[in-house]
């Protein structure tokens, strides 16, 4: 699915004295099936960016539009729809939810869609055999080590099989080796036809092959697009 | 609909697995909570159980008593104020009553003395309550000595124990003839104790009350109507009287639980991003939120009522008996029949659930409408 | 075992528990015509008036019958001689 920006702008704080502009105009277009790292120093607006093409939160102004829908003026509802449907998320924090085992924080994004259980934890077995973890499913989250615990936040965000795949700082936690194991994931992910979009500073990351774009953002604006 | 039951066990597990997390908290809650409960139920079910036998039994107490005033005090009365009664509409039976306490020092308790009113009873022969018996260690063919008015001791034969059944209101019965009751006391032949009349149509019980009053000026009457009215209010009372004891407790375990409930850490708060971060709207946070209150309460309130059903209707209330008891030497022991108040059970349902799952889900409104990419920040 | 199910399961024991207690209640009540024969019987054949839970005093024990002049003269709550005192209020036509 082709993701549109048109002018988008974020403010946060609005009116108020500490009001901070973190997006100041960016217009810019995804190609679906491809994984596209953001660049950028700390405070860029790459998050930011991120976010709000995630559905999490909305532009002051501009337009996001999803396969040709325009998805940044939904309400809360529909946007959480689209969210639950059409992005998996990975953060720099893994957060996963402590106390919950394994096999629970994968199945986790599904809960709400009230789907049978056995063929839910079919499926969360099955992404946990794909990433090596069936030995794990049912350790609590908090004995995982950090590659695990990443791999355990790739199969969460790939549970409700959504299309977008969003990676905010994937591999701020973790060191070279398993960083280049988790883009050697990405890639096998971006094979299967999924679009992948990642925040990094890290050259681990955007130096790689598996990239196809990377797009450099500074003080909240695009400086240069490759690829 | 099916969906949407597989989604609340869903909530379920989730919401379980989270207060697991802080096992120990929340089962020290669960059970301070439980407790609260049993108290205040057991005070619940065993006043209403009490009023409901007090009710029962005393339906067939006379309709009017009549008791003759002195100087403010209960004074014996003339049987010849039977005469100036004489025939009143509406009066089926008047008859005088001996009746009177007596001290046993032996055993540091008092009996209620009463008479049949046969006159051609066994003077020896006597019928005693099963308290007194538990308390003396006597059955039938036994003797009891009583110490008379005189100091003079006389030995009755007892030839009955009061069914265990009726012990409510026959522990401290002491039965005897009317003759031997003026003898032990010393109550001149034409006195009475006091006199009670039946009259049939219980309308009619307060006209002939009224005309008694002016016709008997220096006695004072009691209906049937005002006893019954007296249980009630006395069990009433007890209740919240009790209650009011309870209050400390209730208030305390309220702030605790608000805080508990309400107070949202930062860890609660991340997490909350989280699961808006990964699909979950802000109602499923209300719902799961919803039973988190729900299970902690609900589970707290039935284990609360049916342990208090247990203790007051199977284990004769063994917890309050001391307060029950007082300095009482004789009690009775008694297994009340459960009677359950409908509307003091839901009264009791809805203050013990409701708030709790209230508190539960306010807070988490401000919280689970903002924008989940805060976890992002 | 699913946490879930484990829940229901025992919430739904508990409010079995519960329904238990009501069915108990009326079970109980059917059968206690009989145990209250005997009390019914002696309160209509020797006129009696009250319930004998609190025996430590007179005007504990006949609650309906006590003097005006003995307990409650003072206030509900005012300190009483015997624990009991201070727990029965005055019978109605006293206030």
């Amino acid at each position: 699915m082709l993701i549109q920006l048109r002018n988008i702008e974020k403010a946060f704080n609005q009116g108020k004295p500490n009001e901070f502009w973190a997006i100041r105009g960016v217009t810019a277009q995804f190609e679906p099936q491809r994984i596209t790292c953001l660049k950028g120093a700390s405070g860029s607006g790459k998050t930011t960016l991120l976010s709000m093409i995630g559905c999490l939160s909305r532009p002051t102004s501009g337009r996001i539009c999803l396969g040709g829908r325009v998805i940044s003026g939904l309400p809360e509802r529909f946007m959480t729809e689209v969210r639950r449907h059409t992005f998996g998320f990975i953060f720099q924090r893994f957060n996963l939810i402590p106390g919950l085992s394994v096999l629970e924080n994968i199945m986790l994004p599904a809960y709400p869609l009230g789907l049978p259980y056995k063929a839910l934890r079919k499926s969360a077995r099955q992404l946990l055999k794909q990433f090596g973890l069936s030995n794990k499913a049912d350790n609590p989250v908090q004995w995982l080590s950090g590659g695990e615990a990443q791999r355990v936040a790739i199969c969460r965000s790939l549970i409700n099989n959504p299309q977008i795949l969003i990676a905010d700082e994937p591999t701020a936690n973790l060191d070279s080796k398993l960083s280049r194991e988790f883009m050697g994931l990405l890639d096998e992910l971006r094979h299967s036809g999924r679009t992948i979009l990642i925040s990094s500073h890290d050259p681990e990351v955007f130096a790689s092959t598996a990239v196809e774009r990377v797009v450099e953002m500074r003080d909240g604006m695009i400086l240069d697009a490759t690829g | 609909m099916l969906a949407f039951l597989r989604k609340q066990k869903y909530l379920i597990d989730y919401t379980l697995a989270s207060l697991l997390r802080r096992k120990g908290k929340n089962v020290g809650l669960l059970t301070v909570y439980t407790l609260i409960v049993f108290m205040l139920a057991s005070v619940m079910l065993f006043a209403h159980g009490l009023r409901h036998e007090a009710g029962l039994v005393l339906q067939s107490t006379p309709e009017i008593i009549v008791q003759r005033m002195q100087a403010g005090r209960h004074a014996m009365i003339p049987a010849e104020y039977l005469q100036r009664i004489g025939r009143m509409r509406g009066v089926t039976k008047k008859e005088g009553r001996l009746w009177g306490y007596y001290y046993d020092s032996a055993v540091k308790a008092n009996y209620t003395v009463m008479t049949g009113g046969q006159t051609d009873a066994v003077l020896s022969e006597i019928a005693i309550g099963s308290g007194i018996a538990r308390v003396r260690g006597l059955a039938i063919g036994d003797y009891l000595t009583l110490r008379s008015q005189s100091g003079d001791a006389f030995s009755f034969k007892i030839t009955a124990v009061l069914d265990t059944e009726s012990e409510l209101v026959s522990a401290d019965l002491l039965l005897m003839a009317p003759g031997a009751f003026r003898h032990v006391f010393g109550t001149e032949e034409g006195l009475y104790t006091d006199l009670v009349l039946s009259v049939r149509n219980p309308r009619e019980v307060s006209k002939v009350a009224e005309k008694l009053a002016k016709l008997l000026p220096d006695t004072r009457l009691i209906t049937r109507e005002e006893i019954l009215r007296t249980y009630d209010a006395v069990f009433s009372w007890r209740q919240g009287v009790v209650f009011i004891l309870l209050v400390g407790a209730v208030l305390a375990f309220v702030i605790f639980a608000w805080d508990k409930a309400s107070g949202l850490s930062a860890e609660e708060r991340r997490e909350i991003g989280v699961l808006k971060a990964i699909g979950w709207e802000t109602a499923d946070i209300m719902r799961m939120k919803f039973w988190e209150g729900a299970i902690i309460s609900l589970t707290a309130f039935l284990i609360g009522y049916v342990a208090a059903y247990v203790h007051v209707f199977f284990a004769s209330a063994s917890l309050f008996e001391p307060v029950l008891k007082g300095w009482s030497v004789l009690y009775p022991r008694f297994r009340l029949t459960p009677s359950v108040d409908g509307l003091q059970a839901a009264t009791l349902f809805f203050f013990s659930v409701l708030p709790y799952i209230v508190a539960t889900i306010v807070p988490i409104w401000r919280t689970s409408i903002t924008d989940p990419d805060a976890v992002m920040r | 075992m699913r946490k879930s199910n484990v829940f229901l399961v025992s919430l739904f024991l508990l409010l079995l528990g519960f329904v238990i207690t009501l069915v108990d209640a009326g079970v109980r009540q059917h059968q206690a015509a009989s145990k209250h024969e005997s009390g019914i019987a002696l309160v209509r054949q020797f006129g009696l008036t009250d319930l004998a839970l609190f025996t430590e005093a007179r005007y504990t024990r006949h609650l309906s019958q006590a003097d005006f002049h003995s307990a409650f003269q003072d206030h509900p709550m005012a300190f009483e001689h015997f624990p009991t005192g201070s727990l029965v209020p005055p019978p109605l036509r006293m206030r």
